[in-house]
């Protein structure tokens, strides 16, 4: 049961890999898709994994990644909080 | 932020500022009076011969009118540490001679692009370089006008009394105010530390333009819009409104854009508030204009030194005007070119091998002939020099 | 809060979580930090100075600075653009005058708490001589050195903090000048506050910086970061990332080390940690004392200097 939820603002990325090499839960991967300017964003390949430590946020030069703690609310399955 | 300073286009000085009397002191000095009863209460400086009195004497009182004097590691810092000051809500202003007027050049730029009010006061000696420390020189009037890269306007503004250092100071920090322009006051070795008689008035008969303060609300604010007149309203650090200040080429938010669009928007609006201006900024003291043959046009300590060979020129019966520039730039170029219609000649003295004569010359327009008087500094003229060239350009015929 | 986009559409993109993309709750923390109508930012690929923007943002809620009485000034370079990025009254000022323009900013309002952006090239060649005297005057200024080892905007040409025999455009056969250890310069130069991380300590940069904040004086936190461009390129040091692994395996947590031995190699261990935190009476405290001991009651405070 994941405890954080990524989110990405795929226009902004650069495809550094700095937040797929240092998320502790390996949750991320850099896709084959490209954003407008040619980059490959993130995308989350394993969402049950994050624990919303947002360290891919602190890593992320172009603000382009954030991850946040999911509160017992939006875990409910019911609203598709937690996957 | 006092909203009522915002009703009146004028205030009287602050009178903790005001030295009111009768005084004996020289030009530096009185410079720094000017300062202080403008309501500067900050400046930055480095000593240099022969401007540092001003500074000097702004380190003994400020402190007991409430400011700060720091004394930098050079004139690049002391240049833009006014500019940080005049940001964060003061206002605020440098004294140099040649050598770190010529360091302040970028700063003058940087001022005059972001727009920000405040005074380079240059006490000019001979030069170039080193050149001659204590001795005087008019040779920084180019440099004034044109030391920054690329295109500007400034204000210049050239004293010739120690009553003037202090009544054209508080004209400079008004200036700089009405336009949001870096202001150069340019004295001279001997204005500077000549003594004369400086009366300075009460505060309350003294005007001082507030600074053009933003009323408008965070939400509203663009920091570089105008409204019509090509002067924006400013707003200080630490009032909530995060605006951001760029030497770069910026749009009306103040953000970088380095398009030509922008840029010419930009640059044609800093030149044309001030240009548009010239004609309410010049001042200049005139005498027997009217049916003049020759006007002597000169300025500074120059012009005392003039005076002397325009009455001897008189004496002989020729008809000779004086002209005398207070304000240098804006050059005062209309009325130059009107009186140009009427007189045979401009005598253009100066203690330099030939600036503002350039310009008369120029806004003269082949209407009249124009004579320099040259002198490469480290002292004044001999009036005999200017009184021969009065002569010589009486006999010249009508353009 | 730019939209959050989901344009990926192929096979790996289906593996995204829409729900999760497009969330008006999620915000990054750093989001209220910035003009996010100029991102994305002109920074290349992998370049380091927008993580310590995240450390820097997130150092100001840390510390619950009041924003309104927060400015930022920079100087010139790539790390000079932070001013533009981020939302506050931010100076972008001319090359190398960071320091001295935000002195003049802090003297003429003290309640303002000034920091001061910029690179290693902008603040320690062209700016060296303020950056040691801001030091020495204790100017209370929160200086950030992001020190990419290189002049990175002007096309990677050798900075005073490039190290030996490394490959620039200026020195194509390799640097043999030595160059600055800086936080060994501003110790002795008199700075109460001085620490190195590297970009790949996003945490104890956020700290230090958070740190700083409550520290009366003049404050350097030296911060190195890749330029993939120039310096990692030029230098065969691979990409960003290449270079946030090799400070990964490289760096050497010494709270307190001598400053005098954390100078760096291009490719030798790099010392980081909190170097210097010591107490000294700052610039305006030293001088309201001076003033009032040698005025008595003639010295006025200049709390009335700002003017409308």
């Amino acid at each position: 049961m994941a405890k954080g939820r990524v989110s990405i603002v795929v226009e902004r990325c650069k495809a550094c890999g700095f937040c797929v090499e240092f998320c502790p839960s390996h949750v991320l991967a850099l896709s084959s898709a490209f954003n407008s300017k040619g980059y490959h964003p993130p995308h989350v390949v394993h969402p049950e994994k994050c624990s919303g430590c947002d360290l891919c946020g602190m890593y992320c030069p172009d603000f382009a990644i954030c991850a946040t703690k999911i509160d017992a609310k939006r875990a409910d399955p019911a609203k598709g909080g937690a996957k | 932020m006092n909203t009522d300073l915002q009703k009146t286009n004028l205030q009287s000085a602050d009178p903790r500022g005001v030295l009111t009397g009768i005084h004996f002191m020289d030009g530096d000095h009185a410079c720094c009076e000017g300062a202080l009863a403008a309501g500067s209460r900050f400046a930055a400086g480095y000593p240099i011969t022969p401007s540092t009195e001003v500074v000097e004497r702004f380190a003994s009182r400020v402190p007991m009118v409430g400011g700060t004097f720091i004394q930098m590691e050079d004139e690049l810092a002391a240049s833009i540490t006014l500019i940080g000051a005049v940001w964060g809500g003061a206002k605020a202003f440098t004294v140099t001679s040649g050598p770190g007027f010529s360091l302040m050049m970028e700063h003058i730029g940087y001022a005059a692009m972001t727009e920000t009010p405040c005074v380079f006061v240059d006490v000019q000696r001979g030069g170039p370089s080193t050149g001659l420390p204590t001795l005087p020189a008019q040779a920084d009037m180019m440099q004034a006008r044109w030391g920054s890269h690329g295109d500007y306007e400034i204000i210049a503004l050239c004293p010739n009394s120690p009553q003037e250092c202090f009544d054209l100071t508080i004209k400079a920090f008004n200036l700089s105010e009405e336009f949001r322009v870096p202001v150069m006051f340019m004295m001279d070795e001997v204005v500077g530390h000549m003594s004369e008689k400086v009366v300075i008035p009460k505060a309350d008969e003294i005007e001082v333009t507030p600074r053009r303060h933003t009323h408008k609300s965070v939400e509203e604010y663009l920091p570089y819009a105008t409204n019509g007149d090509g002067v924006p309203e400013i707003a200080h650090a630490g009032e909530g409104y995060n605006f951001h200040v760029t030497g770069l080429t910026h749009d009306e938010r103040g953000y970088p854009n380095m398009t030509p669009q922008v840029q010419d928007k930009l640059v044609r609006r800093l030149q044309n508030k001030i240009r548009d201006a010239a004609d309410r900024i010049a001042m200049f003291e005139e005498e027997k204009l009217d049916g003049a043959d020759v006007v002597v046009v000169s300025y500074g300590i120059t012009s005392r030194v003039a005076q002397r060979a325009i009455e001897a020129a008189r004496e002989r019966g020729l008809r000779v005007g004086k002209l005398r520039l207070i304000t240098a730039w804006p050059f005062p170029e209309k009325k130059i070119r009107e009186l140009a219609a009427n007189v045979k000649a401009f005598v253009v003295p100066e203690l330099n091998l030939g600036q503002m004569v350039r310009e008369v010359e120029r806004a003269a327009g082949g209407q009249a002939k124009t004579f320099a008087v040259s002198h490469a500094g480290g002292g004044v003229h001999n009036p005999e020099d200017i009184l021969k060239v009065i002569v010589e350009a009486s006999k010249c015929r009508k353009s | 809060m730019p939209e959050i986009l989901n344009i990926l559409d192929n096979d790996l993109g289906k593996n995204l979580n829409n729900d999760d993309f497009n969330d008006d709750d999620v915000q990054n923390p750093v989001e209220p930090f910035l003009r996010s109508d100029r991102v994305p930012h002109i920074w290349c690929p992998g370049c380091g100075i927008g993580t310590t923007v995240n450390s820097f943002a997130r150092a100001l809620l840390e510390s619950k600075i009041d924003l309104r009485s927060l400015a930022l000034v920079s100087g010139i370079g790539c790390t000079g653009r932070v001013a533009g990025y981020v939302k506050l009254d931010s100076f972008h000022t001319t090359h190398g005058r960071a320091i001295p323009f935000a002195t003049g900013l802090k003297l003429a309002n003290p309640k303002l708490n000034v920091v001061v952006y910029s690179g290693d090239g902008d603040l320690s060649a062209i700016g060296g001589n303020h950056l040691i005297h801001a030091a020495r005057r204790n100017i209370d200024l929160k200086v950030i050195c992001v020190n990419n080892l290189i002049y990175a905007m002007t096309g990677g040409q050798t900075a005073p903090t490039t190290p030996d025999h490394s490959t620039t455009s200026t020195n194509p056969y390799g640097v043999f000048e030595p160059s600055f250890n800086l936080p060994h310069l501003v110790e002795a130069a008199g700075a109460v506050y001085v620490a190195r991380w590297t970009m790949f300590h996003v945490r104890q940069l956020t700290r230090a910086i958070s740190e700083a904040f409550h520290k009366k004086g003049f404050s350097f936190i030296e911060v190195i970061s890749p330029c993939p461009t120039l310096y990692q390129r030029r230098n065969k040091l691979g990409d960003g990332l290449d270079a946030m692994k090799d400070y990964k395996a490289k760096s050497k947590v010494r709270n307190g080390a001598p400053t005098s031995e954390v100078g760096m190699t291009m490719t030798g261990e790099i010392i980081v940690g909190k170097f210097v935190d010591r107490e000294r009476p700052d610039y305006q405290t030293m001088m309201r004392a001076q003033y009032a001991d040698s005025l008595g009651e003639r010295f006025v405070e200049q709390s009335e200097m700002v003017c409308s």
